[in-house]
């Protein structure tokens, strides 16, 4: 799959952001139960939202009468571009979902107060800006879809920053990211990043039990037993990916699902496609500027081209204040220096990378990264000095 | 704003970590206290003795009363603090999460007056 993708790039123009194709037609959604058990334990306290919002929603019941389904129009109300956008998914939780304020704060490490209060002037402004409980019109579709989208992955990545699942704040927000991204998929299927999103959340959900050993202890990526990744979900995840392919318009959840993809071959072929990796990293960077991707594509630079490209990749964004108390681009940093044989700086990396980290078993991996490229370092001393002793 | 991040640990625990283990739980906190430096938000910080080497002193009607131990026995003690200078709450919150004591313990985040 992320081969195909990888082909699809080169026949992308320069410029890199695709059009949107004038002709797109709302597809009559099918209302359908995704997961009806899971609708019925979320149902009673998503039931109470719903009739209070039910008021508002009245006048604009009958303008969108192919959607017929109130949650995806209170999702687009949440996450309208007049919401702050550090609300949006909150807000999505506590309306779509029923989850009370105390709970949405912890997960998104914000004071319950804060958040109880963020979340009432959210829905002060919907009542007084009138935002419209309404699918947007087709033109306005993709760029407001995409904030919908944003808001579920947030939701999902919460849920995913638990990797061991024993928070009760976190461990059920990649599950209510996936219900949520497969319901809006299901409304409209023909929108090909609602499913590149689900197909991306899949994919990561099938490698999600592999990032700790039996024991607690992280398990970087590399190093992950592709065995230990839940087959059925991948091949859902690659059904969705080709789905979404079809329609000929690639967007930045397609191109992060289609990563993934190239990550999970290793289940089959025993090698990652680094080079798709790189080049689905210069089309997801053309697109959106992250610095995030960035630091992505000089790890894949690394191994398409070596440590030191890679390193030089890095190099370039020295200069981003935000990267500064950022753990990956240290993490990252740390590796390279260490793979160029630049051990102080790697160690110094390193030390920057366990100060950021608030996982306990990242934080130990990363020492005990730290502590080898230490040993090494002092094998290399010449003899007699005092580091050799240790 | 000033905020005085408080660390409360279990002191036994803390105490009778294996040697590997305590050696990585100081490396961690050299790596927390460098990264708070690095970023321009460290105020000040300590690290306090265990609470057996506490005192806690009461004046009431202007007698002073001294005991032993620390002002409440709890399950956790406090064990030091950060008083860092962030924009507001929400980065106070952030540091509090990815100091080491949130792994085993708690830390009480407490904005500073003026």
């Amino acid at each position: 799959m992320s081969e195909a993708f990888a082909a699809a790039l080169v026949e992308w123009p320069a410029s890199g952001v695709p059009r949107t194709p004038e002709a797109w037609l709302l597809t009559v959604a099918r209302r359908k139960m995704i997961d009806a058990a899971r609708r019925r334990q979320t149902g009673d306290e998503s039931a109470a939202a719903l009739a209070i919002i039910a008021e508002e929603l009245s006048p604009a019941a009958d303008e969108n009468p192919e959607i017929p389904d109130e949650r995806l129009r209170l999702m687009f109300a949440c996450a309208h571009p007049a919401i702050d956008a550090g609300v949006r998914a909150p807000l999505i939780l506590q309306t779509v979902l029923g989850f009370d304020a105390g709970a949405i704060g912890s997960a998104f490490l914000v004071a319950p107060t804060t958040m109880a209060q963020r979340l009432v002037r959210a829905k002060n402004r919907i009542r007084q800006a009138g935002i419209p409980f309404r699918v947007p019109e087709r033109v306005e579709l993709a760029e407001r879809l995409d904030a919908v989208l944003e808001a579920i992955y947030a939701i999902y990545a919460e849920g995913w920053s638990d990797p061991a699942g024993t928070e009760a704040r976190r461990r059920n927000l990649a599950d209510e990211g996936i219900w949520l991204g497969r319901l809006v998929a299901s409304l409209l299927p023909g929108e090909p990043e609602a499913l590149g999103l689900l197909s991306l959340m899949l994919y990561a959900e099938a490698r999600r039990g592999a990032r700790r050993t039996a024991q607690g202890e992280y398990v970087p990526l590399a190093q992950q037993d592709p065995d230990a990744w839940d087959q059925p979900l991948i091949d859902e995840a690659e059904a969705l990916l080709l789905r979404a392919s079809d329609a000929g318009r690639i967007g930045r959840y397609q191109l992060e699902a289609a990563v993934q993809s190239a990550h999970v071959i290793r289940r089959r072929s025993g090698r990652t496609d680094w080079d798709a990796i790189e080049r689905l990293y210069d089309a997801l960077l053309s697109l959106t500027a992250s610095p995030v991707v960035a630091i992505n594509r000089a790890v894949a630079v690394a191994e398409t081209r070596g440590a030191s490209a890679g390193l030089a990749a890095l190099d370039a964004l020295k200069e981003d204040a935000r990267l500064a108390e950022y753990q990956p681009y240290w993490a990252a940093r740390a590796e390279l220096l260490a793979r160029c044989g630049d051990l102080p700086a790697a160690e110094a990396a390193y030390e920057r990378a366990i100060g950021l980290e608030s996982d306990e078993s990242v934080r130990s991996f990363l020492q005990q990264r730290r502590a080898h490229v230490t040993v090494t370092a002092s094998t290399l001393l010449p003899s007699g000095s005092s580091r050799n002793a240790a | 704003m000033r905020y005085l991040l408080l660390m409360y640990q279990q002191e036994a625990v803390m105490r009778n970590l294996p040697k590997e283990t305590a050696r990585e739980v100081h490396g961690a906190y050299m790596a927390y206290l460098d990264a708070l430096k690095k970023a321009g938000v460290l105020v000040a910080n300590h690290g306090l003795q265990p609470t057996s080497a506490a005192a806690t002193v009461r004046a009431p009607n202007g007698k002073a009363v001294v005991l032993n131990g620390p002002f409440a026995e709890t399950k956790e003690q406090l064990a030091g603090y950060f008083l860092i200078d962030v924009p507001d709450l929400d980065s106070a919150l952030s540091w509090a999460e990815r100091n080491p004591t949130a792994s085993h313990g708690a830390v009480e985040v407490r904005p500073v007056w003026g």
